[in-house]
């Protein structure tokens, strides 16, 4: 558990190490999970203490953007007056990507096989 | 009896207060979607926002003196990214049976994702603060908001629209398919994967175990397509502007 948790945080912060010293346009956690993603390739397994760790703190993400949510208050003005062009956006770009990628994946599996 | 009048005051303080607040409202908001059969408009984030906001402005409380306290919450948000990786290498061998499908779909996904989304908004003459917030609202939201971030979008409406997204594609997504006639649960998971990071999806896949697994692994593999392209897109962008 402790070990899991020190693992995540100590490659949390070669990730934003390493996007300080390259400027590279990447969120440090998403370099952070990429290394780790790297690391269970090679070891070719998750050691059961990493899996029970990753479930517990996984099982919360949620909790863990509402703090940031709450923020959205700040912008109400914002919302308020572009709320048709953000509904639109939301509704119809989400289906319309589902549709596509669905139908992308159907078309390539086919031909594949 | 004065101190009465300065507890409040006293308390707003300390970070307590926004982490019992959080807490709070999220253990009401989760209880009652579970009590009402993981309904995806009753998203915990939501309506934890939503009482949360409530209650900052019924007491006329600044966010930033609550996020003095929120903030410890918020820091866990990095880590758990990394933790990300964890359940993406659980469900990468389903890659192994149709290597180039997943990966062309996930990144022609994911540009047809921030396209789209930024194209209707723009069309719609939304500002720029909007479209860009707007961008990266397919994955999930720890990796959206640090793209908001570094494209100049603004984090806390980035996590809205995400959870918005994630909404949508809870509730119509399996209509949207079923209307194009789609039934390889393969395509389904990975295709809602992809737009709608699977907020919500979980209670509904769950129904079928490859579609769930795809869905995983499509939020995952979008997560890491969009970190890398969005930030590609949007320097092309302003280059030619």
């Amino acid at each position: 558990m402790l070990i899991f948790f020190f693992v995540i945080c100590f490659l949390q912060l070669i990730g934003e190490a390493i996007v300080y010293m390259t400027e590279i346009p990447i969120p440090g956690p998403v370099i952070g999970m990429i290394l780790l993603l790297v690391s269970l390739i090679i070891k070719k397994g998750v050691p059961e203490s990493f899996n029970t760790a990753a479930n517990g703190l996984l099982r919360y993400l949620a909790l863990l953007f509402v703090p940031a949510g709450v923020g959205v208050t700040l912008h109400f003005h914002l919302i308020s007056k572009e709320w048709f062009a953000i509904s639109a956006s939301v509704v119809f770009a989400t289906l319309l990507t589902i549709v596509f990628s669905a139908l992308l994946m159907k078309f390539m599996v086919k031909s594949d096989g | 009896m004065d101190k009465i009048f300065e507890l409040w005051p006293y308390l707003s303080l300390t970070p307590l207060l926004g982490i019992t607040l959080t807490l709070g409202c999220y253990i009401i908001a989760d209880g009652l979607y579970k009590k009402c059969n993981q309904f995806a408009i009753l998203n915990p984030v939501l309506i934890s926002v939503i009482l949360i906001s409530t209650a900052l402005w019924l007491t006329k409380t600044d966010y930033l003196v609550y996020f003095e306290g929120a903030k410890y919450i918020h820091f866990l948000l990095g880590p758990a990214t990394v933790a990300l990786a964890v359940p993406l290498y659980k469900n990468i061998h389903h890659v192994k049976a149709a290597l180039i499908p997943i990966f062309l779909t996930v990144i022609l996904g994911g540009v047809f994702a921030i396209t789209s989304g930024v194209g209707i908004a723009a069309l719609l003459g939304a500002s720029q603060e909007t479209i860009l917030s707007l961008a990266p609202k397919s994955v999930t939201a720890p990796v959206a908001m640090g793209l908001s971030k570094i494209i100049g979008g603004t984090p806390s409406l980035t996590a809205v629209l995400v959870i918005l997204s994630g909404i949508v594609g809870a509730v119509l997504g399996s209509f949207a398919l079923n209307l194009v006639r789609i039934k390889d649960p393969k395509a389904r998971g990975l295709a809602i994967g992809i737009a709608s990071h699977g907020i919500g999806t979980a209670h509904k896949l769950s129904l079928n175990e490859t579609a769930g697994a795809f869905a995983g692994l499509g939020m995952g593999l979008n997560a890491l397509a969009t970190a890398i392209i969005l930030p590609m897109l949007y320097s092309l962008y302003q280059y030619f502007t």
